[in-house]
C-alpha cells in the first residue's frame, strides 16, 4: 500500500526508491552476465538497506504524530471498517437487520456472532469502502433507525446473556431533514439511558473516528478502548473550529486544543486501554490489526463476563458518574467573582 | 458533524424560532424591541406579559432567575450545588483567551456561577427539584459542572422521592472541555435511568434553544416533554443542516411545532399557562408517587 498522507511524503519517496531498486535488482538477476561479480550483491544489500530505512522512518514518524496527523490516519480510506473486523475476527456471523419501526440503516451494521467460541452481539458504524457502498452507508453517518436498530440488537444480547461489542467509527450522526424528522436526538438519548442500564457487558472500541453524539450513541459501556491512532471528540475538529473560531480551516488547531487522541484520553482516565496498531497504521495490515483486536476483546470480555451483573451495572454507573466530578476541585468557590 | 453550540449561536436561520433572543432595550427596560416582528414594546407591559411580545407572541428567552421567578411559588426556591465552578480540565486557550478568563467574564456578565441553576422549590404548594439552564452563559453549553449539577439534582430528586423539572436552554456540549463535556450526556442519562427506577416523574421543558448534546440526552428523556412556542429544538440547527445538504429547509424545521408534529414531544405550552400545566402534572403524578413510595417502603420491611 502506498504512503499517501501528507506527512508521509518522505516515506513515499523512500517507497519509490525501494521499488526502483527492486526493478534494478530484478533486471540484474535476469541478466547476471551483464554485471561485474559482486555488483548484484551490492544492489541487493542496498535494497535491504532501503527497506530497513523505511521501517525505521515509519516508526519514528508514527511515534511522534501530531493530533491532526492522527485524524488523517483515523480517516484513512483504507482503514479497516466494522465489516472487515467482523469478517476477520469472528468464526460465525449472522447479520440482524432493521429497527422494526422504520428501516434498516446501513451506517450501523451488526448481528450475532461467535468470537473465540463465545456468542456475542457485535455492531458498529460502517463508512463504506467504494462509492456505491459509501452512498448506501451515508458515509457511516447514522440516522435514527440506525441507533434504534443498535438498541434492538443490544436488548437481544441482554435477553440471551451475550456480551455486546460496539465498534465506533463515525464523523458524526446524520445531519439532514430526515434525521430530524425521525428524531435523531431522541434516538441517541434513548440509547444513552438504555446502554447505561443494559444487563449484560458492553465493550466499546473506537476504531477510527469517535465523532460526537453519533459516536456516544453506541459507546456507553463498561470499558472504552481506542485504537492507537483513533480519535474521540465532542465535535469533529472542523465543526469545533467553526463553532469556536467561525472557520473550519482551523480544524488542526481544534484537534490540538481539544485533546482528542487515544493517548490524551487515556491520560485523563476517559478510556481504559489503547489497542496498538500495526506499524504505519491499521490500514497497512488488516489481518494483523484484527488479530490484535481479537486478543484484546477476548481478554476484556473474559474479565467482564466473570462479574455478577449487578456489580457490573454499579461499576458502569460509577464509571460515568465520576467523569468531571473532580474538575471543580481545581477551582474553589472563592474564585467566583 | 456540525451540531452543538454552533446551531444555537447562528445569527441567521430561516425558521420561526428567532435566533437573537437577546433583549434589545432602552435603559431600565423602558422599551424593548421584539426581535421577531420588530414591534417596540413598553417595558412594563412586556414584563407583566411574561416577556412575550404582545403583537406576535414571540417568547423572549428568559434568564435562569427569571424562569425560576416565573415558575415557582414565591420564596420557595432553595438553590444547592451553587458553589461548583468549572475548572479548566484541558487548559483550553482560544485565540489567546484562556477558558478560565472566559468563565470569569461570563460569571461577571450573568451573575451566575455556571450555565445552570439547580435547587428545590414548590409549584402550587407541591415540592419538586428544579433545574434551569441559562443560555446567556456560553450558550447554555454543558461542560463538566453543568453535567455535575444536573446529575446532583437528579440524584436529589431520587433520594428525596421528588418530581424533577428540567428547563433546557442550550446549544449543546461545551467545546472548551472536550470529551469530558460529551460524557456528561452519558452521565446525566444514566442518572435519569436511576430516577426512573425509583419511580419519580421527570418533566422536561424545552425552551429556546434546545439543540446538540443537550437535546440528544436528558432533554428528550422526559416522562413528559413540553416546549415553549417557537423554540428552536433539534439535533442540528437549520443553518447547519442547510450547509450540509445544500438545500433550503421548510420554514418550520426544528421548531416546537415541528417536533410536536413529528411525535417527539407531548405539547407546546404558552408561557402564561406553564405554571398551571406543571401544577396539574405534579398533582397527577403526585398521586402515583404516593403509591410507589408506600410500595417501596412496604418492600423494605
Amino acid at each position: 500500500m502506498a504512503y499517501d498522507l501528507d506527512f508521509e511524503r518522505p516515506l513515499a519517496v523512500l517507497e519509490r526508491q525501494i521499488s526502483e531498486q527492486e526493478k534494478k535488482v530484478e533486471g540484474a538477476q535476469r541478466r547476471p552476465d551483464r554485471h561485474k561479480p559482486g555488483e548484484l550483491d551490492a544492489m541487493a544489500a542496498e535494497l535491504a538497506n532501503l527497506r530497513e530505512k523505511l521501517i525505521q522512518e515509519t516508526r519514528s514518524t508514527y511515534a511522534k504524530l501530531s493530533p491532526w496527523e492522527r485524524v488523517q490516519v483515523a480517516r484513512h480510506k483504507q482503514r479497516p471498517y466494522t465489516r472487515d473486523y467482523i469478517k476477520l475476527m469472528c468464526e460465525e456471523f449472522f447479520e440482524l437487520r432493521g429497527d422494526r419501526h422504520y428501516g434498516d440503516d446501513r451506517a450501523i451494521q451488526g448481528g450475532v456472532a461467535c468470537l473465540n467460541g463465545r456468542a456475542v452481539v457485535i455492531l458498529g458504524h460502517q463508512k463504506g469502502r467504494d462509492t456505491r457502498e459509501r452512498m448506501e452507508c451515508n458515509f457511516g453517518m447514522a440516522h435514527p433507525e440506525g441507533y434504534r436498530k443498535a438498541m434492538r440488537l443490544m436488548r437481544h444480547a441482554e435477553r440471551f446473556h451475550m456480551p455486546v461489542i460496539t465498534l465506533i467509527d463515525i464523523a458524526g450522526a446524520a445531519i439532514d431533514l430526515e434525521a430530524e424528522e425521525r428524531g435523531i436526538s431522541v434516538a441517541i438519548a434513548e440509547n444513552l439511558i438504555g446502554m447505561a442500564q443494559l444487563r449484560t457487558p458492553i465493550l466499546c472500541v473506537v476504531t477510527g473516528e469517535g465523532g460526537s453524539g453519533g459516536a456516544l450513541g453506541i459507546s456507553v459501556g463498561d470499558r472504552i478502548l481506542m485504537l492507537e491512532h483513533s480519535i474521540y471528540t465532542v465535535a469533529s475538529p472542523e465543526a469545533a473550529a467553526s463553532i469556536l473560531w467561525r472557520d473550519s480551516a482551523f480544524a488542526p488547531n481544534a484537534a490540538e486544543t481539544m485533546k482528542i487522541t487515544a493517548q490524551d484520553l487515556l491520560e485523563r482516565g476517559l478510556i481504559e486501554e489503547i489497542v496498538p496498531e500495526p506499524l504505519g497504521g491499521a490500514h497497512r495490515d488488516l489481518a494483523e490489526m484484527a488479530a490484535i483486536l481479537k486478543d484484546t476483546i477476548t481478554h476484556n470480555l473474559n474479565e467482564l463476563c466473570a462479574l455478577p451483573v449487578n456489580e457490573l451495572l454499579q461499576a458502569r454507573y460509577q464509571r460515568y458518574r465520576a467523569i468531571g466530578e473532580s474538575s471543580h476541585a481545581l477551582a474553589p468557590a472563592a474564585s467566583v467573582s | 458533524m456540525k451540531d452543538e453550540t454552533e446551531s444555537a449561536l447562528s445569527n441567521v436561520n430561516s425558521n420561526g424560532a428567532h435566533p437573537d433572543g437577546r433583549v434589545k432595550a432602552l435603559p431600565q427596560n423602558l422599551a424593548v424591541k421584539c426581535p421577531n416582528c420588530r414591534e417596540v414594546l413598553v417595558g412594563k407591559d412586556w414584563e407583566k406579559n411574561f416577556h412575550i411580545c404582545s403583537k406576535c407572541g414571540y417568547h423572549f428567552r428568559l434568564s435562569a432567575p427569571e424562569r425560576i421567578e416565573l415558575l415557582l411559588d414565591e420564596g420557595t426556591f432553595e438553590e444547592f450545588a451553587a458553589d461548583l465552578t468549572s475548572g479548566d480540565p484541558l487548559s483550553f486557550v482560544s485565540r489567546s483567551q484562556p477558558y478560565r478568563t472566559k468563565l470569569e467574564t461570563e460569571r461577571a456578565n450573568t451573575g451566575l456561577t455556571e450555565a445552570v441553576v439547580v435547587g428545590r422549590g414548590q409549584i402550587e404548594g407541591m415540592p419538586l427539584v428544579i433545574v434551569v439552564m441559562d443560555f446567556r452563559f456560553i450558550g447554555g453549553s454543558m461542560g463538566t459542572i453543568v453535567g455535575e449539577k444536573i446529575t446532583r439534582a437528579i440524584e436529589t430528586a431520587a433520594d428525596e422521592r421528588l418530581p424533577l423539572l428540567i428547563c433546557s436552554a442550550s446549544g449543546g456540549a461545551r467545546m472548551q472541555e472536550g470529551l469530558l463535556s460529551l460524557m456528561q450526556m452519558a452521565k446525566t442519562s444514566a442518572a435519569l435511568g436511576h430516577l426512573a427506577d425509583v419511580g419519580c416523574p421527570y418533566i422536561s421543558l424545552l425552551t429556546d434553544p434546545t439543540t446538540g448534546g443537550v437535546s440528544a440526552s436528558f432533554a428528550f428523556l422526559g416522562d413528559v416533554i413540553l416546549a415553549e412556542p417557537g423554540a428552536l429544538i433539534g439535533f442540528a440547527g437549520p443553518r447547519v443542516i442547510e450547509q450540509a445538504i445544500h438545500q433550503k429547509l421548510p420554514k418550520d424545521t426544528n421548531t416546537a411545532d415541528f417536533v410536536r408534529a413529528h411525535g417527539m414531544i407531548d405539547d407546546i405550552v404558552h408561557r402564561r399557562d406553564l405554571r398551571a400545566v406543571l401544577g396539574q402534572l405534579l398533582r397527577i403524578y403526585g398521586q402515583c408517587m404516593e403509591v410507589v413510595t408506600v410500595e417501596s417502603s412496604a418492600a423494605n420491611e
